[in-house]
C-alpha cells in the first residue's frame, strides 16, 4: 500500500494571538490524502482549517508534528520548499484578487513556469493548461486581462496557473464561495474532471457542506484546531456521530429534514481552548443531559480527547459517541 | 394588507457606454407579517431593486413605475416626506455589514443616530434605553452599546445592523445578502432572528440572497430575478420543489440537498455567465444558457405566466398545453 | 483575434501603446496639468537653447559691458546685474543649472527611495525593520545643517548640492513606497506568487514594482519641485557653486548687493518668479498625474 501523497502527522501550528496569548490554530491533526482522492475539510471560521491548509502547503511552519510528502517529511529550506511547489499547489478563494490586474492571462499562467525555469515550449504548455480547464481555444485567452473575464473564467485561469506545474495535489480554499451560484457547478465539475484525467488529489477547504456532498470522497470536520469527525462523505453526512457535526448539518438549509439545532454563542477563540472536550461548553448533548445519562459527562468536561487517527473509517472524537458505539475504554 | 407594492418598476442607469437597464418591469407585493425572498445572482438587479424602495438609486438613474410604501408612492414624494419615511417606514440592512459600521464610533451611538435624526426631542436617557431595548431584541447584551465595531464578531455586527434597522420601528425591513460572509451556524442564528422579528413585530421582510435554499427556509414567498426581471414567483415551497423556470431549477440544483444520491459527484450548474445588464441577448434573456430553449425563445421575450394558482413563471413552456404549438419546435 | 503572425510579445507591446494613448487622453482632460506641462516644456526648451540665445561670454563678469544695476532697456530686456551682465541671459543660463540639479538630485532620491521603500515593505523581520529605522533616521535629519556641514567638508560644488539634496529627500519617497508596498503585499496575488514558488526577487520585480510605479511617477514630479527649491535655497545661502549661475545664486547676489534697498526689482524678480513658476508647474503636473492614476486604483 503506497503511502498517502500528502499527510499531516500530529501537526500543530501556533500564532501569537491577541494580548500575547498563543493561539492554537491547529492543535494536533492527523490527516491523510491519497492519490486521486478528494477530501473536504469543513468547519466554521476560526476552526483552523485555513491554517491547516497553509501549513500543509508549507506557507506556515508547524510548531509540532510533520507534513509528509510520499511518506517523507517536508524540509523547510528554500530549495526543498521551491521543489515542493511542484508537487502541491493552491487555489485561493478570491479569483479576482488572485490575479495581478496588470498581467495578461498568458503571463498569469506562465508565471509558475518562469519561476521554476522549466524547459520546453512555454506557449504550448500554457495553451495546454488553459485547454484543460476548459478555456478553448486557448489562444483567444492569451492576451486578455483579468478584468475582461467573468468570475468563473478567472477561477479557471487560476487553476490553469496551478496545473501548469503538474502538481499531484491541489489545495482549494473556498474555490467557489465568491462565484455566482450558477457558475459553481462548472468549477466543481472541473475539479472532478481533473481528478479523473490526471489523478489529481484535491483537498477542499470549505464551510459549505453541500459542496462536500457534491465532490468529496471523504470529509473531515474541524473544530477549534482539531478534527472532531472524519470518514466517507456519505457516512459522515448521513449518520453524523459528533454533536457538532449534527448541529452543523441540522442548520444547513440544504438538509431540511433535520430539526435545526442552533448552537448558542460564537465560534470559539483559539487562544482560550476549554479543558476536556473542546466542544463541551456548546455541546447540546451535554446541556440536554444525554451525556450524563450515558455516564460520560464528567469525562466530557475534564478529560482531553486524543487526536483522531487518520484512517478511512468513520471516526469521531466524542465520548458520548464512543459510549454509544460501545467502544469506550476506561 | 400590503406594506410594500412595486408596480412595473424599471431602473435604468446612465453610463458612459449607454443606458443600462438594471431592473425591467418588476411587480411584487409584500404583506405585513410576511417575508419575501428575492433570489438572484450578479447582474440580476436585486440590489438595485432594494435601493429603489427608499429612492437610494443614484441621481443619474431613471426610475419608472410606482413604489408604494403603505400606499404612498415613494417616487412621487417630496424630499422632506421621503426623509421622514426613510428608516421610519422602511429600513435596509445593507450588504457587507462588516464594512457598513463606522469604525470610529461606538455601536450604541450608531444605533441611536436614526432615532435622534427622526425625532430630535428624544432625551439622552430615553435614547440609551431605546438602544438597550433594541440590542436585547436582536439578542445582544446591552453592554455592547459601548463597544467599537472592531471588538465585535461578524455575527454580532450583523445583529447590530439589524438593531439599527429596527431603531425607528419600521413596517418593512429589507435585508440585502444578510448572511453572505457568515458561517453556517451564525447564519442560522441571524435568519432565526429575522423570522422571529417578523412574527413578533408584524413586520414585512424582504430578504435578498443568491442562495435559494437560505431563502426558502426563511421566507414565505420567493421571487427569482434574472436580468432585471422576475422570472418566477410563488410560495417558497412551490418555487423550490416544483420550480417551473429552468433558471430556478438550475439555481436550486447548484446547492444540492445533502443526502440526495443523485448529487454525489454530479455538481450541476449552468454554462456561461449571468448576463451583463447592458448587453442582453434578444428574446428571452436566459435562452443562451437554457437547456430547454426552442426557436421562439430566441425571438420573443417572455413575461410572467400562470403556472399554477399563485405560482408564476416567465417561460414559454409554462401555461401552454403543449410545446408542439410553437412554430418549428421539435 | 488569433493572428498567427502576432506573437504575444508584439501584441502586448501594442496593448501597452494603446494603454499609453488612453492615459494621455485622460491626462489631457486635466487642464491644470496641461498648463503645467506646457510651462515646463517651455522652460526646458529655453534651457536647452541657452547657448543659441545668449553667448556664454555674457556670463563672464570680466566681459560685461552694461552699466551695473540698470533697469530694463531696449538692449537689456531685464536690466543688468551688479557686474553689468544681462539679467535675462543669466536667468536663461541659470535655468540649465537649476533644472539639471533638480532632475539629477531627484533621480538619486527616487532611485534610493524606491529601492529602500520596496525592500522595507517586502522583507519582514529584522531586515525590514532595520530599513524602516534607517529611513526614519534619515527623515529627521535637518536639511540645512546637514547641507552646511557637507558643504564645509566637501566644498561647494554642484555635485555636492546634488548629493545633499538626494541624501535628504529620498526618505519621503521611501515612506510612500513602503506604504504602497505593504498594501500590495497584502493582496492575494502576492500570496499566489509565493505559492507558485516565486522568491523575493520575483515578487518584488514582477508584482510589487509595477504596482508601485504609478505612485512613484506622480511622486517624482513633486520631488523635482522640491529639489529645485532646495537647490535655490542652498545657493541663496551661498552653499552652491559660486562659479555657476543658477537662480539661487542670482538671488544671493541680488540680496548681497543691496538689490532690495536700491529697488533693483529686475534683478530679484525674474529668478524668484522663475523658481515659483517652475515649481508650480511641476506641482500641477504631479497632481494631474495623481488624479489620472489614482481613480484606477488597482
Amino acid at each position: 500500500m503506497s503511502p498517502p501523497v500528502l499527510e499531516a502527522a500530529g501537526l500543530s501550528t501556533m500564532f501569537r494571538g491577541r494580548r500575547g496569548r498563543p493561539a492554537r490554530a491547529v492543535d494536533g491533526v492527523d490527516l491523510e490524502l491519497g492519490r486521486g482522492e478528494i477530501v473536504a475539510l469543513v468547519g466554521e471560521s476560526g476552526c483552523g482549517k485555513t491554517t491547516l491548509a497553509r501549513t500543509l502547503l508549507g506557507l506556515a511552519r508547524p510548531s509540532a508534528g510533520q507534513v509528509l510528502v510520499d511518506g517523507k517529511p517536508l524540509r523547510y529550506d528554500g530549495r526543498s520548499l521551491k521543489d515542493y511547489r511542484r508537487t502541491v499547489q493552491m487555489v485561493l478563494q478570491d479569483p479576482t484578487g488572485s490575479l495581478n490586474p496588470r498581467h495578461t492571462v498568458y503571463d498569469a499562467v506562465a508565471e509558475g513556469l518562469r519561476v521554476h525555469k522549466l524547459p520546453g515550449d512555454e506557449g504550448a504548455r500554457v495553451a495546454d493548461a488553459l485547454s484543460r480547464v476548459g478555456l478553448r481555444p486557448a489562444e483567444r485567452y492569451f492576451l486578455r486581462y483579468p478584468h475582461e473575464l467573468s468570475g468563473g473564467q478567472r477561477q479557471r485561469v487560476v487553476i490553469a496557473g496551478a496545473l501548469v506545474l503538474e502538481p499531484r495535489v491541489l489545495v482549494a480554499d473556498e474555490p467557489v464561495s465568491s462565484l455566482d451560484a450558477s457558475v459553481r457547478g462548472e468549477i466543481l465539475a472541473l475539479l472532478l474532471d481533473l481528478r479523473r484525467e490526471l489523478g489529481l488529489s484535491v483537498l477542499v477547504v470549505t464551510h459549505d457542506l453541500g459542496l462536500a456532498w457534491n465532490i468529496a470522497d471523504r470529509i473531515a470536520v474541524m473544530y477549534l484546531g482539531r478534527i472532531v469527525e472524519s470518514g466517507p462523505t456519505e457516512e459522515v453526512l448521513a449518520r453524523p456521530r459528533h454533536p457538532y457535526t449534527q448541529a452543523l448539518l441540522s442548520v444547513v438549509p440544504e438538509s431540511r429534514r433535520l430539526e435545526p439545532i442552533v448552537l448558542a454563542g460564537e465560534p470559539p477563540d483559539p487562544t482560550r481552548v476549554p479543558p476536556g472536550c473542546r466542544f463541551h461548553p456548546r455541546c447540546p448533548a451535554l446541556a440536554s443531559g444525554a451525556a450524563a445519562a450515558a455516564g460520560v459527562a464528567d469525562r466530557c468536561r475534564g478529560e482531553a480527547l486524543p487526536v483522531l487517527p487518520a484512517t478511512e473509517n468513520h471516526t469521531a472524537a466524542c465520548f458520548l459517541s464512543a459510549a454509544r458505539q460501545g467502544m469506550l475504554t476506561d | 394588507m400590503a406594506v410594500l407594492t412595486l408596480e412595473d418598476v424599471s431602473v435604468t442607469y446612465r453610463t458612459a457606454e449607454g443606458p443600462v437597464p438594471a431592473v425591467r418591469g418588476v411587480t411584487i407585493q409584500v404583506d405585513a407579517g410576511t417575508s419575501l425572498g428575492v433570489a438572484g445572482e450578479s447582474g440580476s438587479g436585486k440590489s438595485t431593486l432594494a435601493a429603489t424602495v427608499l429612492r437610494l438609486t443614484p441621481a443619474s438613474a431613471k426610475v419608472t413605475g410606482r413604489v408604494l410604501l403603505d400606499d404612498e408612492d415613494v417616487l412621487a414624494m417630496s424630499f422632506g416626506r421621503l426623509r421622514a419615511v426613510r428608516w421610519a417606514t422602511a429600513a435596509i440592512v445593507f450588504q457587507g455589514a462588516l464594512h457598513s459600521l463606522n469604525p470610529l464610533q461606538r455601536v450604541g451611538r450608531q444605533i441611536a443616530e436614526p432615532v435622534s435624526l427622526h425625532d430630535c426631542t428624544v432625551s439622552r436617557g430615553d435614547l440609551d434605553a431605546r438602544v438597550h431595548r433594541l440590542l436585547g431584541q436582536v439578542g445582544l447584551p446591552g453592554r455592547l452599546a459601548s463597544s467599537y465595531p472592531h471588538e465585535l464578531s461578524g455575527g454580532q455586527k450583523q445583529r447590530v445592523m439589524i438593531a439599527m434597522a429596527l431603531a425607528c420601528s419600521p413596517r418593512l425591513i429589507i435585508a440585502d445578502e444578510p448572511t453572505t460572509a457568515l458561517d453556517v451556524m451564525v447564519q442560522a442564528q441571524v435568519l432565526d432572528l429575522l423570522t422571529g422579528l417578523v412574527a413578533e413585530l408584524g413586520l414585512g421582510l424582504v430578504v435578498i440572497s443568491h442562495d435559494l435554499s437560505v431563502l426558502a427556509s426563511t421566507c414565505d414567498r420567493l421571487a427569482v430575478m434574472y436580468a432585471g426581471r422576475v422570472v418566477e414567483e410563488g410560495p417558497s415551497g412551490d418555487v423550490l420543489d416544483r420550480a417551473r423556470h429552468p433558471y430556478t431549477r438550475a439555481l436550486s440544483a447548484a446547492f444540492p440537498t445533502i443526502g440526495d444520491p443523485s448529487a454525489r459527484f454530479a455538481p450541476r450548474g449552468l454554462p456561461g455567465d449571468p448576463p451583463w445588464p447592458g448587453d442582453l441577448p434578444p428574446g428571452c434573456p436566459f435562452h443562451l444558457r437554457c437547456a430547454e430553449a426552442v426557436a421562439a425563445c430566441r425571438q420573443d421575450d417572455v413575461r410572467l405566466r400562470v403556472a399554477a394558482p399563485d405560482h408564476l413563471a416567465a417561460c414559454v413552456h409554462v401555461g401552454r398545453p403543449s410545446v408542439a404549438t410553437e412554430a418549428g419546435a421539435p | 483575434m488569433s493572428n498567427p503572425t502576432q506573437t504575444p510579445g508584439k501584441v502586448t507591446a501594442g496593448r501597452r501603446t494603446a494603454a499609453l494613448g488612453r492615459f494621455w487622453a485622460q491626462f489631457r482632460r486635466q487642464r491644470a496639468g496641461l498648463v503645467g506641462l506646457g510651462v515646463l516644456a517651455a522652460f526646458v526648451v529655453l534651457a536647452l537653447a541657452a547657448p543659441l540665445l545668449f553667448d556664454s561670454d555674457q556670463l563672464k563678469v570680466t566681459a560685461a559691458t552694461g552699466t551695473p544695476l540698470t533697469g530694463p532697456s531696449a538692449h537689456y530686456w531685464l536690466g543688468t546685474d551688479e557686474s553689468g551682465r544681462s539679467v535675462l541671459a543669466l536667468v536663461v543660463w541659470g535655468a540649465r543649472v537649476s533644472l539639471l540639479v533638480g532632475l539629477s538630485a531627484t533621480v538619486i532620491s527616487v532611485a534610493i527611495g524606491t529601492l529602500v521603500g520596496i525592500a522595507s515593505g517586502h522583507f519582514r523581520g529584522v531586515a525590514g525593520a532595520l530599513l524602516e529605522r534607517v529611513t526614519d533616521w534619515f527623515l529627521v535629519i535637518p536639511f540645512l545643517p546637514l547641507a552646511i556641514a557637507l558643504a564645509s567638508v566637501l566644498g561647494s560644488s554642484l555635485l555636492n548640492v546634488v548629493i545633499v539634496i538626494g541624501v535628504t529627500s529620498w526618505p519621503g519617497t521611501a515612506r510612500l513606497v513602503r506604504a504602497q508596498t505593504l498594501s500590495v503585499e497584502a493582496r492575494p496575488y502576492l500570496e499566489r506568487a509565493r505559492v507558485l514558488g516565486g522568491g523575493h526577487w520575483h515578487q518584488m520585480s514582477r508584482h510589487v514594482l509595477p504596482n508601485v510605479m504609478p505612485l512613484v511617477l506622480a511622486n517624482t514630479t513633486l520631488t523635482v519641485a522640491i529639489a529645485i527649491l532646495s537647490e535655490t535655497t542652498l545657493s541663496f545661502l551661498g552653499l552652491g557653486d559660486p562659479f555657476r549661475v543658477s537662480w539661487g545664486t542670482m538671488l544671493d547676489s541680488a540680496f548681497s548687493n543691496g538689490a532690495i534697498s536700491s529697488g533693483a526689482w529686475w534683478y530679484l524678480m525674474p529668478p524668484g518668479l522663475a523658481v515659483v513658476v517652475v515649481v508650480l508647474a511641476f506641482t500641477l503636473v504631479g497632481r494631474a498625474l495623481e488624479n489620472v492614476l489614482d481613480p484606477q486604483g488597482r
